[in-house]
């Protein structure tokens, strides 16, 4: 059963130092604010993964807090680079960061076989590319009925999967919609799995065939409305297109960045706060 | 109607997708003149993205590949490891659509790094979906801006296999699709010679000269026996183009023709 906590409780139990961390969502539903927490409480070390870095592990790995990063698409999502993520793979600040690089396939297939509880995932991919000069992990294995050369990918079990998601019911049961991604695989590849949830209900009322969590297979709820910003829930909120606009000049030079985190995410206890100052500074402006 | 050369490229593009063609959409401008052509030539085309949407019908361009305006106008919704195993690797796209930060004469396509890849020069997105895309469509339509840095002698990395190295390469990676069949630039289309599979110009844009071509592309570049000339963009295209740019600039808060 999953339990019902704060964010900060959720973070402070259930990531450690060293783990391996997926905090995934297709550009839709990703748990933003459980990275903001992971960097407030100065976790270290993280091996990261997750399809598309976006802006949460931008941040992140501008924090200190990565020492290794598994991904497949590392941009800002219609606005160009990820600098924070650049800057660590070319000039390596604030420290190194291995990368290990994948396919969106491959990743996605991966997550599959982690939730399967399979050692690898079989995939056909990567013929002609130089990904695999690059990252040894990906390998071949010969199909023993049709002698067909497939990819071999190990599957992705991190030690704690983070996820956003519509609504939760009061016994940890959560519902999600719209576009997916890898939410569901990624959830059920991990050993502890928390999930923010934009509001917490008494029936989740769930169409037959809805996506569906069960809280027997969750670690921790969390309500954190609003808690994918600049990322968005279907049905709550929109994606926040200007502030990934607005990201990219804090994240090109290191001095605006730190300062970002200084005062938007140490200067706050929580992320309703961070919110409340998100919107007094752009209302000022 | 006067015209920009980043107009005639998104309409030429657009043009290549046969009306209930299954497309298999990158972002950017693949997107563009992918729902260019849903919205004049192919209303019948199927618009697939990589984020879950099948048959997608967005009103306005997304910004990023899992804006909800892709999943409210799809017919379904799936998730991303259904979309390239089903979907993808199950041999259902008939186009992929893609966009490049460099491609070779093979139409091979690089979007990881310039430069080494541990000590890079510069350091692309990387691959996300393309190479399996590249891969395992029927076939593959390539968009980008044409430069001699965008067009290169020798890719630092190949992010997703086009041609390989010519000839019978695809055959010999086993590789299941046919791979690109053009490339369509702001200045010309090329596509595959036959045997070299060699990318050559078949098209010039009015009002190129192929000097222009030539000075815009970093291998020697060559010349298919008939160059055509491509029809300049009706009064309809543009109309519908930039009825599009407008609404996603409003949408989005940006200048138009800048999604």
């Amino acid at each position: 059963m999953a339990e019902i906590l704060a964010l900060r409780d959720a973070v402070k139990q259930f990531v450690n130092d060293g783990d391996t961390v997926a905090l995934e969502g297709f550009t839709h539903l990703i748990p933003t604010a459980a990275g903001h927490e992971i960097i407030r409480q100065g976790k270290k070390d993280l091996t990261l993964v997750r399809m598309t870095p976006d802006l949460i592990y931008d941040q992140l790995i501008g924090a200190g807090c990565a020492r290794k990063l598994i991904f497949s698409w590392g941009g800002n999502p219609g606005v160009g680079s990820l600098h924070r993520l650049r800057d660590a793979v070319e000039k390596h600040w604030p420290q190194s960061l291995e990368i290990e690089e994948h396919s969106h396939a491959d990743l996605a297939n991966a997550y599959v076989a982690g939730a399967s509880g399979l050692p690898f995932a079989v995939l056909r991919a990567y013929a002609g590319s130089d990904l695999p000069k690059v990252n040894p992990l990906i390998k071949t294995v010969t199909c023993p009925f049709t002698g067909e050369v497939l990819a071999a990918v190990p599957s992705v079990r991190p030690d704690v999967t983070v996820i956003h998601a519509q609504k939760a019911d009061r016994k940890g049961n959560v519902l999600l919609w719209g576009i997916l991604g890898v939410q569901k695989e990624a959830a059920l590849a991990a050993k502890r799995c928390i999930v923010t949830v934009e509001e917490i209900v008494d029936d989740l009322n769930a169409p037959m065939n809805s996506c569906v969590l069960p809280t027997w297979a969750l670690t921790a709820v969390c309500h954190v409305p609003g808690g994918a910003h600049p990322s968005y829930a279907h049905g709550y909120n929109e994606r926040d297109n200007r502030f990934y606009q607005a990201w990219d000049p804090i994240a090109r030079d290191r001095g605006t960045f730190t300062a970002w985190i200084d005062e938007y995410i140490h200067g706050t206890v929580d992320f309703s706060e961070f919110q409340a100052k998100l919107a007094a500074a752009q209302e000022a402006k | 109607m006067a015209y920009s050369t980043n107009e005639m490229m998104t309409v030429a593009a657009a043009r290549r997708l046969k009306n209930g063609s299954v497309c298999f959409v990158g972002i950017g401008l693949p997107s563009k003149a992918a729902n260019l052509a849903r919205l004049t030539s192919s209303p019948d085309v199927v618009l697939i993205y990589e984020s879950g949407p099948i048959g997608a019908k967005p009103n306005v361009l997304p910004l990023s590949i899992g804006d909800g305006e892709l999943a409210e106008t799809a017919d379904t919704v799936v998730p991303t490891g259904e979309i390239f195993r089903y979907w993808l690797q199950g041999g259902r796209i008939d186009v992929g659509f893609l966009g490049a930060a460099q491609v070779d004469r093979f139409g091979n396509i690089n979007t990881t790094v310039v430069g080494d890849y541990h000590q890079p020069k510069v350091r692309l997105p990387g691959a996300g979906g393309a190479p399996e895309i590249a891969g395992s469509a029927k076939s593959v339509l390539i968009i980008l801006k044409q430069s001699a840095r965008s067009f290169v002698d020798k890719l630092d990395f190949i992010t997703s296999v086009g041609h390989g190295e010519g000839g019978d390469s695809r055959k010999r990676l086993g590789l299941p699709g046919a791979g690109p069949v053009g490339i369509i630039t702001d200045l010309c289309i090329m596509e595959p010679e036959e045997g070299s599979h060699e990318f050559v110009v078949t098209a010039l844009h009015p009002g190129v000269t192929r000097e222009q071509v030539v000075a815009a592309t970093g291998w020697a570049i060559r010349f298919a026996d008939h160059v055509s000339i491509t029809d300049e963009p009706t009064e309809t295209e543009l109309t519908a183009l930039r009825d599009l740019e407008a609404r996603t600039a409003a949408a989005h808060g940006q200048a138009p023709g800048a999604a």
